[in-house]
């Protein structure tokens, strides 16, 4: 029985983290209709900031080391946040109203992310400042000289194709040089110490031991969502996301300036993204490509959940990350232990973390034919029909 | 210049089937087989997203099935015989000593023919039809298709004891007809096998876009609630395209599966059937004649840069990504068709004149004699 627990406890902290993660896509999937292939990737960002803080905080040890964890907590929300708003601000908006092309895009951006992490080095920083400064320095002299021309869009893009050329050539230069060559990261997986006062028990409810590390993940994802809910139902800007989310050319006729708000949901659920990293990483070690193992659970939760309401988000998590951990771990067959042999030979078969997957998935087809729009799905005629 | 373009395609037929072999080495022969090979994917994918507005990102599915089809045909009819114990080998690590009973019938040659079309097919209208039933599309349709991907991948990677999980089957070593399926001979059939299953394939896709049908697929694409409202039930045209589209992907993974010697659970990755939809992309949707080029030129370009840049692929296909979805919506084929090339020469003052009436410079030189 005891087992049964921490198999619950398990599966509600893998839950907690899918609701962090899935919150942040959910949100944005709402407003735009944008799904972000990249959301797996922004959070592998963040674990990646909780690893850097933590090695800017090793050396200064005792006590201030203990305390990383919540700067990182605060940093992984920050940078990730400010990586959506650029994403959104560059690329998203472009493809406004084309939601498949989105996807598509994001997945390129994802790419891209995967590849940075793997292989970035003081020089390719260097070299891809470099090509981004000639980029755009060039591109403005280019536009006052060229004003009106026809040319003038392809001259700027040739001058980009110029500007990364170079970008490429001088981190061929630096990377001559065996101090800026090194790879910061590298394509292994990295390790992130918990902080002691994670570490261990916090005590015990009825004989059954409490897990530090599974409580913090589940309080961190609880205290978050409702600060996400609060943000949404009580503060002007939440106002105004609720409003775009539900008519976005009424809301722009009425003032409500539909750009910003894009550009904050998008960076509102970028940041979350971060934070769910951040909790991954005292779940075991982190690598480049961590984004893939968690975006298709968070795809589910979504489809299940349906769009634009947090319940379902959280309801729908939690039953796949129960769900996965009770069964995936076969903990039902210790549970149970006399029970007919053809439901044992079933639980048997889908025993396993990935085919516990499986089971999720053809859960997930039987609902929908249901409820082909999720738990709660929207009302109203707005929705596209 | 008309007769030039009927007689293009037999052209590009007769370069493939005579001449590309003749003049490139085995491995460069066996790479382009490939790239011929997922060009039908490209089709397959065109059809489904370009004429029908549904973005799969799951076809790898349907891939791998054909693959994994073929390969357990010529698994089982090599290694079993030499082996005496009846099944083969890879089973005897996992102390398996009965051939689990899907196996058996890919003993027979005909079935498996049939197989790695049908199977693909039905799992595709099993798959599309629940989904098409309950009107789920667009972003909808996408992320379930590829969550149905992850669950085939992770069932495929686990299952050791039923198809030797994660190492796949290898089918390079495996005979067919006496002979072993990598030698180069056999591979120079395979590759004109591939080259004239291309144009079929075309073929096949040109049958389904160009009559009633496929005016209803592009209705589909363009607004469905329309065609709804007009009096057509949109469900079983998009299952019977997501049926077509499924039995090419899998004629696609068999043909590519014994060029490249092996299938396994990779195929189904998420990140393939993804690259996959970009071949589509890059070549031109909308079109039969831009998938294929899309397939060909960013396989090649895949192969040039990771053969000389290995970690730098992914940076080029991610920008690939952006720069087509961005700035090329209709890739290659349809910039020039859309007159693009013509656009950037006028940018820089160099288009050809635009022509007016012919007659109009006659009767204005007329009138002057006149007066």
């Amino acid at each position: 029985m005891e087992l049964f627990f921490s198999q619950i406890l398990d599966g509600l902290s893998i839950g907690s983290v899918l609701l962090l993660a899935a919150t942040g896509l959910a949100i944005v999937f709402g407003l735009m209709g944008v799904i972000n292939l990249a959301h797996g990737e922004l959070m592998m960002l963040g674990a990646y900031v909780t690893y850097v803080v933590q090695s800017i905080f090793r050396p200064m040890g005792g006590i201030v080391f203990e305390l990383y964890y919540p700067v990182a907590l605060v940093l992984s929300f920050v940078v990730t946040a400010l990586v959506g708003v650029l994403l959104e601000r560059t690329l998203i908006r472009k493809l406004y109203g084309r939601p498949l092309e989105t996807l598509l895009a994001t997945w390129g951006v994802s790419l891209i992310l995967i590849q940075l992490i793997r292989s970035i080095s003081t020089a390719m920083l260097l070299g891809i400042l470099v090509a981004i400064a000639i980029g755009y320095f060039g591109n403005r002299v280019l536009r006052s000289k060229m004003a009106e021309k026809p040319y003038l869009p392809y001259v700027s893009g040739l001058f980009w194709a110029i500007a990364t050329v170079i970008g490429l050539v001088s981190v061929n230069l630096l990377s001559s040089s065996r101090a800026l060559a090194g790879a910061w990261f590298g394509p292994r997986n990295i390790d992130v110490t918990a902080p002691k006062w994670l570490q261990g028990s916090w005590g015990s409810i009825a004989g059954i031991e409490l897990p530090g590390l599974r409580i913090f993940i589940i309080l961190l994802s609880a205290v978050l969502l409702l600060a996400t809910v609060w943000f949404l139902s009580k503060s002007a800007w939440g106002l105004r996301i609720r409003a775009v989310t539900q008519n976005r050319q009424m809301s722009n006729c009425l003032g409500i300036p539909t750009d910003r708000v894009d550009s904050i949901t998008f960076g509102l659920g970028s940041g979350l993204a971060g934070v769910a990293g951040c909790a991954i990483t005292l779940l075991g070690s982190v690598g480049p490509n961590l984004g893939a193992a968690y975006i298709v659970s968070c795809f589910m939760v979504i489809v299940l959940g349906g769009v634009g309401n947090l319940l379902g988000t959280v309801l729908a998590s939690l039953m796949l990350g129960l769900i996965q951990s009770v069964v995936g771990s076969g903990s039902l067959l210790i549970v149970f232990p006399d029970m007919p042999a053809a439901a044992r030979g079933v639980i048997e078969f889908f025993a396993t973390t990935s085919m516990s997957l499986v089971l999720v998935f053809i859960f997930i087809i039987a609902f929908l034919q249901f409820r082909p729009n999720g738990m709660f799905p929207q009302k109203g005629r707005s929705v596209d029909a | 210049m008309k007769i030039f373009r009927r007689l293009l395609p037999w052209i590009l037929l007769a370069i493939a089937l005579f001449i590309l072999p003749a003049i490139l080495s085995d491995f460069r022969l066996n790479l382009f087989g490939r790239y011929f090979s997922l060009a039908i994917t490209a089709l397959a994918i065109d059809l489904i997203w370009g004429y029908t507005g549904l973005l799969s990102l799951g076809q790898g599915i349907f891939f791998a099935l054909g693959g994994y089809g073929v390969a357990m045909y010529l698994t089982l009819n090599t290694e079993s015989g030499a082996g005496g114990n009846g099944i083969p080998k890879f089973f005897e690590n996992y102390g398996v000593d009965q051939l689990p009973f899907f196996w058996q019938p890919f003993w027979s040659p005909a079935f498996t023919l049939i197989a790695l079309w049908l199977i693909p097919a039905i799992v595709a209208g099993l798959v599309g039809y629940l989904i098409f039933r309950n009107r789920i599309k667009g972003v909808y349709f996408s992320i379930i298709t590829q969550a149905a991907l992850m669950v085939f991948f992770h069932f495929f990677n686990g299952q050791q004891k039923l198809i030797n999980g994660t190492n796949g089957l290898k089918t390079s070593t495996t005979e067919l007809f006496g002979q072993l399926v990598g030698s180069s001979d056999m591979q120079l059939w395979m590759y004109r096998l591939t080259v004239l299953l291309l144009p079929v394939a075309f073929l096949i896709c040109r049958y389904f876009t160009t009559r009633r049908f496929g005016d209803a697929l592009i209705a589909i694409r363009d607004d469905e609630q329309r065609l709804r409202f007009g009096g057509f039930n949109p469900v079983p045209f998009k299952t019977l395209v997501f049926i077509v589209a499924g039995a090419l992907c899998g004629v696609s993974g068999a043909l590519y599966t014994v060029q490249s010697g092996i299938v396994s659970p990779q195929f189904m990755s998420i990140s393939f059937s993804i690259e996959m939809v970009i071949w589509v992309a890059v070549g031109g949707r909308g079109t039969l004649v831009g998938p294929i080029i899309g397939a060909i030129l960013v396989n090649y370009l895949r192969s040039l840069v990771s053969e000389a840049l290995p970690e730098f692929w992914l940076f080029v296909q991610g920008a690939l990504f952006i720069f087509v979805v961005v700035l090329m919506p209709d890739g290659i084929y349809g910039w020039f068709t859309g007159g693009g090339l013509r656009q950037l020469l006028a940018a820089f003052g160099m288009a050809p004149k635009s022509r007016t009436y012919p007659q109009l410079d006659e009767e204005v030189a007329a009138l002057n004699d006149l007066s």
